[in-house]
């Protein structure tokens, strides 16, 4: 009987999730334009899906900017973690705090400040203050992901390198960088994410001529229901599930233990503040 | 020690784009360069506690903590159920509420147009029973629903991954010395998922607060929140001094919440469960 009522309950939490998601699944395949009157299945959205131009252009936009935005962190960021950890204890926590306060800071007032930057430095608004903009919010994250990882290495293995007649750059290559790997890699995909979903800092530092798919969506959708944006997250969801599944069963083959929720928990919680 | 030079390209990096930024925010919010030169000025400060923008901060003050305890009313028993041991398929279920978070925010808050609207499906569905319409978009209702939908699995997650840490024989102990359920609860499993509470509070509260998607959407422009004002004196108005002493607000309201909900907590495991 408890059972049943905590299947029940979960039960609920999954439907107040989900039922908005299928709806707008379900509609993408209308053919009428009504939202809420199933008028037969069609595919109409997704061939006009196709021919939308800053649809298309976004859908060009976003994942180039995005991997432009998280390689760059992830090299700005993984030196700046290496560099990090030989400061005194004190400007290292000036770092550090500096470092959190794109991620802690709202997004609005990240947007806004950086719109004000490039006006004030003459950056017109487009590709370049977009990804400058992504470089700026993503690197704290690369930093954060990897700086734990630095304080599990074992440096005497790098200096024993040096020993050994290796350049600096070849050993930390081949010495340091292999032990920090899990946490460029976490870094890395943190940023691609972040800057693939990211709507509020490219509103503010993106000029009307170049969008991302959150721009696009949010331009439709301020002025009311659009069967493409339904379109665009059926898409969008079936991208996410196949990944997501993916990312799960490695998870599983990986390490036979239970911790994978935990590990998806962790990752969660590390991409959204 | 030429290793510290690494970090060189992100100081300089930090200093344009992190820095120059909150400088220039500091800076229009006291200056006035309307009359061509530039004088200092508090105007911006005091055109916040103008009783039309303190309307709105309240309203979005209060508006995000109803949506944050609703979120931890839904969502904290939910944590629960999923973290008990006997509970099957709870990994399914676990993906099934990360899920949506992967979605994009922006999708996630539209799909409840077609089910709020007047000719929505819900409307319909009040039709079909019988029942009189309800108006349930462009009001405070659709907008706290918004932030709950968005927020819920952010309050579910926290509170879910300490609540599989805590030791069951501690829990076993409490029962095996005569205490009931609820005392077990109140006294063993509530103080000790608080860092996780902690961080899902935090989790909902400050995109809540300084959200402006949500309400745009969800009320049709209807209800401004601090994030709709800021929105508006950067992209219609031009109002960079005002936008500016509003984000500066919005910056402190943010800080100095947070360090009132780590009070509540351990600092350190509060801190940590940011990130």
């Amino acid at each position: 009987m408890k059972n049943f009522f905590r299947k029940l309950y979960i039960g609920f939490i999954l439907l107040f999730l989900y039922a908005p998601i299928i709806v707008l699944i379900v509609f993408s395949f209308n053919s009428s334009k009504s939202r809420a009157v199933w008028q037969g299945f069609s595919l109409t959205w997704y061939e006009q899906l196709f021919t939308d131009s800053s649809i298309l252009s976004a859908l060009e936009t976003t994942p180039l900017i995005a991997l432009a935005a998280s390689v760059i962190s992830t090299v700005i960021g993984t030196f700046a973690a290496l560099g990090m950890v030989k400061l005194k204890k004190r400007s290292f926590e000036v770092v550090r705090t500096i470092t959190y306060i794109p991620v802690l800071n709202p997004d609005i007032v990240t947007g806004v400040a950086l719109m004000m930057l490039f006006a004030f430095m003459g950056i017109e608004l487009g590709y370049i203050s977009m990804l400058l903009a992504h470089i700026t919010f993503c690197t704290p994250y690369v930093v954060i992901s990897v700086l734990p990882k630095l304080y599990q290495t074992d440096i005497s293995v790098y200096e024993a390198a040096q020993d050994l007649g290796a350049k600096p750059f070849y050993a930390l290559r081949k010495t340091i960088i292999p032990q920090l790997m899990p946490g460029i890699i976490t870094g890395f995909l943190l940023s691609y994410t972040l800057s693939v979903d990211d709507f509020i800092i490219s509103y503010f530092t993106t000029g009307s001529n170049v969008q991302n798919l959150s721009m696009v969506v949010f331009s439709m959708a301020r002025k009311g229901i659009n069967p493409k944006i339904n379109a665009v997250s059926t898409l969008l969801f079936l991208v996410v599930m196949v990944l997501l599944i993916i990312v799960n069963k490695r998870q599983v083959k990986a390490k036979k233990h239970i911790s994978k929720p935990k590990e998806i928990s962790e990752n969660i919680e590390k991409e959204n503040i | 020690m030429s290793k510290r030079r690494f970090a060189f390209p992100y100081y300089i990096w930090m200093i344009i784009f992190i820095i120059v930024p909150l400088l220039l925010i500091i800076y229009y919010t006291f200056t006035d360069d309307s009359s061509g030169t530039v004088k200092l000025t508090f105007n911006n400060i005091k055109a916040i506690f103008d009783p039309l923008y303190l309307k709105v901060i309240w309203r979005s003050v209060y508006m995000s903590l109803i949506a944050t305890v609703v979120c931890l009313v839904l969502g904290y028993p939910a944590a629960m159920i999923l973290s008990n041991r006997d509970f099957s398929r709870k990994s399914t279920m676990l993906i099934l509420i990360v899920l949506p978070m992967w979605m994009n925010f922006l999708l996630r808050t539209y799909s409840w147009l077609s089910l709020l609207e007047n000719e929505g499906l819900i409307n319909q569905f009040l039709g079909w029973l019988g029942l009189p319409q309800a108006n349930l978009m462009y009001n405070n209702f659709a907008v706290i629903l918004g932030m709950v939908y968005n927020f819920l699995p952010f309050m579910i997650l926290p509170v879910y991954s300490v609540l599989v840490k805590i030791d069951k024989n501690v829990v076993e102990a409490a029962k095996d010395l005569g205490g009931n359920n609820l005392v077990v609860f109140r006294r063993i499993i509530l103080p000790l998922s608080t860092p996780g509470i902690i961080s899902g509070i935090t989790m909902t509260f400050m995109p809540a607060l300084s959200t402006f998607v949500i309400s745009r959407l969800l009320s049709g422009g209807k209800i401004s929140l601090i994030g709709n004002i800021i929105e508006q004196q950067f992209t219609v108005t031009g109002n960079w001094g005002f936008g500016s002493a509003l984000s500066l607000f919005l910056m402190i309201l943010i800080f100095v919440s947070m360090i009132f909900i780590n009070k509540y907590g351990d600092e350190s495991v509060g801190g940590g469960g940011l990130l």
